[in-house]
């Protein structure tokens, strides 16, 4: 700790430059902090407000990157004007900024001048997801056909681990369908948004792979990531949908990388 | 809903070790991935490459395959903009690691970092933010300059910053205060011949002035880049270093002074956003090349006489 830190007439609440200089980045509001100047003592107004513009748009041209779907959706004027309220509000906390805009998805579900477009919140909820899968840790999924390798008597002790991309996203509205539509390059046709949707998304190797999950899926998914054995995780799936195919969700999660090892159960 | 259903420490381990590229009178470029594939299939002699330390932070994916790719065949440059070692406040140790844990997977030719501050209290501003030079700001940049060159195991190059304003209470110049970083800290000198360009025009001061103080012997890279005019409160010129576009007359002219005074470094061409095709940006690597390998050949005849 220093304990030598000067108090100055222009300093902040710490007597430091940052803490006079910091505060009016991310709020219009403020004066230009007292203790910069332009050469031979001149106005700063402009100058700091470069600092301002620098940061401001900084974060917002971030915000776009992350969200290209729902920047889309929206149109850039309206998706820049909901940034800016978004990163005054929840500026980053972390340097790395393929991180930030985690509270981005909730942000939008609360934003007024969004509530025509339920699914926005959602969309923006997989986009995120995507960027997280793509920037995961690398691992070997199995090939597909890997559950084959147990004998059906065992496979309720299963756990299965999963690739540290494996997302799963639930949504109300057709988000799956959307965010597939608004990341083509061709042109969005009609959907019909209310239908519900559940989507996985991992990265088995290179690409970012967005599936459509039968109804439970998400939630059988989340069984597992949970450390639950096979078994169990089925029944709780079974509990709420008795028609659930299991062996064919089994075998599309296998199908998009999501699985790289099965651990048989304790033998007892 | 979205969940995180991933747990567990990332594979470890990366038993890569790649050969060591020199990059002694090189010019390079910034990598940017969208030219990985022009890079990748071309043949011949090839510059360096510096990459931005923040983007090569996440766990895995593609960013780490296409760098392992480029850095097998090139020599790099690890260039950090978020250290905030001109702040006020103790670093961020969680940052500092993830910096030495680049440095040790890809061995880079070299490691920068800015005079400059980005984090204060719990905010991240994403810019390169400016501080006053007092005998204050200056015992806590060394000591954060001690820190990161002890957490990665080898000196940095410290950049220059582009500055738009002035803090009244500073009471050394840039260059003195610089100086005397290199003194206590003993690291290098990343010199930005565009900052000293922008600062200077921005200042009303004389880029030429502010070379003559600059300690020269210590640089060990020049950055060269466009900037983007803009007018302060006073409709003075106000010059924003933008790394937007091709690198102006005035700043190649101080660039072959600062040559001519110190030999051949290398040198890399910033081009950060507007980014154009790999062709263009190559093209201005070139040039700096060819004024690279005439000064070699000067400071050689030197060596001769």
């Amino acid at each position: 700790m220093r304990s030598d830190i000067r108090i100055g007439p222009s300093a902040g609440n710490d007597g430091s430059y940052a803490s006079a200089f910091a505060p009016g980045l991310n709020d219009p509001e403020r004066q230009t902090p007292a203790l910069v100047s332009g050469p031979g003592g001149k106005k700063a107004v402009k100058r700091y407000n470069v600092y301002r513009n620098n940061v401001t748009v900084g974060l917002i041209d971030a915000l776009a990157a992350i969200y290209p779907a729902t920047r889309r959706i929206t149109g850039d004027e309206f998706f820049r004007a909901m940034a800016r309220f978004h990163i005054r509000q929840t500026p980053p906390k972390s340097p790395l900024l393929f991180d930030y805009g985690r509270d981005f998805p909730d942000f939008i579900a609360g934003y007024a001048y969004a509530e025509a477009m339920p699914w926005l919140a959602d969309t923006a909820r997989i986009e995120r997801a995507w960027l997280d899968a793509y920037h995961a840790a690398d691992a070997e999924p199995l090939p597909p056909g890997a559950f084959a390798s147990i004998p059906p008597e065992s496979l309720a002790d299963v756990s299965v681990a999963l690739h540290p991309s494996t997302r799963v996203v639930r949504s109300r509205y057709a988000a799956l369908t959307i965010f597939a539509a608004n990341r083509s390059p061709e042109p969005v046709g009609a959907i019909n948004a209310a239908e519900a949707e559940e989507g996985l998304i991992t990265r088995p190797d290179l690409d970012v792979i967005v599936t459509r999950l039968p109804a439970g899926g998400a939630a059988l998914i989340e069984a597992l990531a949970a450390g639950l054995t096979l078994g169990v995780a089925m029944a709780t799936v079974l509990a709420s949908d008795p028609h659930f195919d299991i062996a064919a969700a089994l075998a599309g999660i296998v199908e998009a990388g999501a699985v790289t090892a099965l651990s048989p159960g304790d033998a007892r | 809903m979205t969940a995180d259903l991933a747990s567990g420490p990332a594979p470890a381990a990366h038993p890569l070790r790649f050969p060591e590229h020199g990059v002694s009178g090189l010019a390079g470029t910034s990598f940017k991935p969208e030219h990985l594939r022009s890079i990748l299939s071309e043949r011949g002699p090839r510059g360096f490459f510096e990459v931005h330390a923040e983007n090569y932070m996440g766990a895995g994916g593609p960013p780490h395959r296409a760098l392992e790719a480029i850095r097998r065949d090139n020599p790099l440059s690890l260039h950090g903009v978020c250290m905030s070692l001109g702040g006020p406040q103790p670093l961020d140790r969680e940052h500092l690691a993830g910096f030495r844990s680049l440095v040790e997977r890809y061995e880079p030719a070299l490691v920068s970092e800015h005079l400059a501050w980005s984090t204060h209290e719990a905010t991240f501003f994403n810019d390169l933010l400016p501080l006053p030079y007092t005998a204050e700001s200056l015992a806590w940049v060394c000591d954060h300059i001690d820190q990161m060159q002890e957490a990665i195991g080898r000196t940095i190059l410290l950049e220059n910053p582009s500055t738009y304003l002035i803090f009244e209470e500073s009471t050394m110049s840039e260059t003195e205060f610089i100086r005397a970083i290199v003194a206590r800290t003993g690291c290098g000198l990343l010199l930005d011949v565009s900052n000293v360009f922008v600062s200077a025009t921005n200042h009303g001061t004389s880029a030429l002035d502010y070379l003559a103080d600059f300690p020269l012997a210590h640089v060990g890279e020049i950055h060269l880049a466009g900037h983007a005019e803009q007018s302060d409160d006073e409709n003075a010129l106000l010059l924003i270093d933008s790394h937007d576009g091709p690198v102006p007359d005035g700043v190649w002219r101080l660039y072959e002074i600062v040559l001519g005074r110190c030999g051949p470094r290398p040198t890399l061409i910033e081009w950060d956003s507007k980014i154009p095709d790999w062709p263009i940006l190559k093209a201005e690597a070139m040039a700096a090349q060819r004024l690279l390998d005439r000064h070699a050949g000067q400071a050689s005849l030197r060596h001769a006489v």
